[in-house]
């Protein structure tokens, strides 16, 4: 569970401060599957940041899982990230000389699994996510949404609750997007994972329950409904 | 904790993404590595040789020299009196522990002549003692006998030089030869000993029954009076015993009190030994520290060619940070590339060092000598540089921010 209290974040260009996040509260509950909305430059990938423990808030506190991760190290954020959470990114931020199974196996090797047993997991994880066979390719070999999919069986991997994706489907066809809207939202349902994604394509956000939309740093519509799928 | 194995993997295969460079950066290593290696083994070779030489005078040798003589105020040199005789070297033979062989010595230039050749060099006047003092050894014949030296027979042992210059190729065993028109029968050949560390021939000289030498070359002054007594020691250990115990042997038989004067002076060569020695190593240690020079200047390479890689690499370190790599296994992961390219070309530098080593000793004769100290020195050094110049280029790379990692382009 995420409870956020007041969040501030404000950057320091030059002698100029920009303040990108302007107070905000939220809670996420667990199994929920968020989509964060707004105008560029609303704070919104921030926000996602700062949920996803990349980074700080200049002020305010925020509670994962009841614990204050506000003083955490660098090192303390690094190991809740692979313990808790997953990333998808727009870019897919795959290593490029890193064949699809090395890099599934990537979280597994800062939390200290044996070799042998990341060799099995992230077989398994790619072969869930339909792309068995393809274990030895590097990423300029997949198509994009292959590309997207081993980015979230990377995700997946180390069993972590927590999914950020942040404009999943933005280097994608319609037709990917929506099969890897798809698949985000099964795993949400089905594996009870909670879904944060950040994206300005309504009819990505309608793949969520619920749709926060971010102002110029401030939350202006925070809304709940039945999923549409 | 990412798995040490993986962590060499992966710096493997970074560095094989950008093959050139790698083997540019490794080249400042494997040039500083060879010259350290080659550096160390021309010292070690030229100190070998130098305790070769020394050995070839002998090993553990003492000298007892006469001592000075005051004649009306006038304080005359070493040697200048005739103090020792042939019944002191035998005493010192019979009644010192700590000494192993004693060859009397009197000495001088004669001029041999064998049918037409004629050959001026070194006559030696000894005891068969001089054998064992001086580790000679015959080629052919045999040698002298005490026998000989009781009897004062006409026999010589001869240098390798003197018998290329008087006699060729032929065997001089059993010849007649003359020294000083005096006709002595070649009993035996001496083994090569090649040059002193002087320069001087140490072939260059014959050896004869010492009572010959006094009695039909050089005559004597004082009847068995000697120039000088060889003695060897019986160990590096006994040199300053078997010092002392001449000492007090001679002060007897001489008959000085204790405060008088000693009328003998007793050298000890293995200083010499010990001061050509301390040369070398100052030498050697020059070398070494020249040729490490080159290994810092390889480090420096290392270090650039690492920062560059890191600002190269800013993305992917930014989606490690983003799974959870931590600060320790960022810094590990480039440390272990900088140790990668300087381990790797430390070891193709050893190998450069030892062949050049090899073609230096063919080719200039220089005697080389790889010694594996140096080895894991140069390869234990090498891995030193690797850390040192690796660490800066690490910690710049584990201090990155993620979120401005993963948005570099």
């Amino acid at each position: 569970m995420i409870v956020v209290q007041d969040i501030t974040k404000i950057y320091r260009v030059g002698e100029f401060t920009v303040p990108a996040l302007n107070g905000v509260s939220l809670t996420i509950t667990r199994g929920e599957s968020v989509a964060v909305m707004g105008p560029s430059g609303s704070g919104k990938s921030t926000f996602m940041n700062i949920l996803g423990c990349l980074d700080q808030p200049s002020a305010g506190s925020y509670l994962l899982d009841g614990v204050d991760v506000g003083g955490f190290s660098k090192d303390e954020l690094a190991a809740i990230r692979n313990r808790k959470m997953g990333f998808v990114f727009q870019g897919f931020n795959l290593l490029p000389r890193a064949s699809a199974q090395e890099n599934v196996e990537l979280p597994m090797l800062y939390s200290g699994v044996p070799a042998g047993e990341r060799r099995r997991r992230s077989r398994e994880a790619l072969t869930k996510l339909g792309l068995e066979g393809r274990e030895h390719h590097l990423p300029n070999q997949l198509s994009g949404g292959q590309q997207q999919r081993v980015a979230i069986a990377r995700a997946l991997v180390n069993e972590a609750p927590l999914l950020f994706a942040d404009e999943p489907t933005g280097n994608l066809d319609t037709k990917t997007s929506l099969e890897i809207m798809d698949l985000l939202t099964r795993l949400n349902r089905e594996g009870g994972i909670t879904l944060v994604v950040v994206t300005h394509e309504l009819d990505i956000a309608a793949f969520c329950s619920r749709v926060i939309r971010f102002v110029d740093g401030v939350v202006v519509s925070d809304v709940r409904r039945e999923t549409g799928v | 904790m990412a798995g040490i194995l993986s962590t060499i993997r992966i710096a493997f295969r970074a560095l094989w993404v950008n093959k050139m460079r790698s083997a540019l950066t490794m080249l400042g290593i494997i040039i500083g590595v060879g010259a350290v290696i080659t550096m160390l083994a021309v010292g070690q070779g030229a100190s070998e040789k130098i305790s070769e030489q020394v050995a070839s005078m002998g090993s553990n040798l003492l000298i007892v020299m006469p001592g000075s003589m005051t004649s009306g105020g006038l304080r005359m040199g070493s040697g200048a009196q005739m103090t020792l005789t042939l019944e002191d070297a035998y005493a010192i033979e019979r009644e010192c522990p700590a000494v192993a062989a004693v060859a009397p010595m009197v000495n001088g230039v004669a001029q041999i002549v064998f049918g037409n050749q004629n050959w001026s060099t070194a006559v030696q006047g000894t005891t068969p003692g001089i054998l064992a003092a001086r580790d000679l050894a015959l080629v052919s014949g045999r040698p002298f006998t005490d026998q000989d030296v009781r009897s004062a027979t006409k026999v010589v042992l001869m240098g390798q030089t003197v018998v290329e210059n008087l006699f060729g190729p032929h065997d001089p065993v059993g010849q007649i030869v003359r020294i000083s028109k005096v006709p002595f029968t070649v009993i035996g050949v001496l083994s090569e000993k090649g040059q002193s560390i002087m320069g001087h021939d140490q072939d260059d000289l014959v050896y004869i029954p010492v009572t010959t030498a006094q009695k039909r070359i050089f005559g004597t002054h004082f009847a068995g009076s000697v120039r000088s007594i060889l003695v060897k020691a019986a160990g590096a250990a006994d040199m300053e015993r078997a010092e002392a115990e001449i000492t007090e042997l001679l002060k007897q038989r001489h008959r000085i009190g204790p405060k008088g004067e000693q009328d003998f002076s007793i050298r000890n060569l293995t200083q010499l030994l010990q001061a050509a020695e301390q040369s070398t190593r100052v030498m050697s240690l020059l070398l070494g520290a020249i040729a490490s020079v080159s290994l810092l200047v390889g480090g420096i390479g290392i270090m650039n060619i690492m920062l560059v890689s890191v600002t190269e690499r800013t993305r992917e370190i930014g989606i490690r940070m983003a799974v959870g790599a931590r600060t320790w296994a960022i810094r590990m992961q480039f440390l272990v590339e900088a140790l990668t390219l300087s381990l790797s070309g430390g070891v193709i530098g050893i190998a450069l060092g030892v062949m050049s080593s090899e073609i230096l000793s063919r080719l200039a004769g220089w005697t080389t000598i790889i010694s594996p100290l140096s080895v894991v020195l140069a390869f234990s050094f090498s891995g030193f540089v690797g850390v040192f110049f690796g660490f800066y280029p690490a910690y710049k790379a584990s201090l990155l921010n993620p979120i401005e990692a993963l948005r570099y382009e």
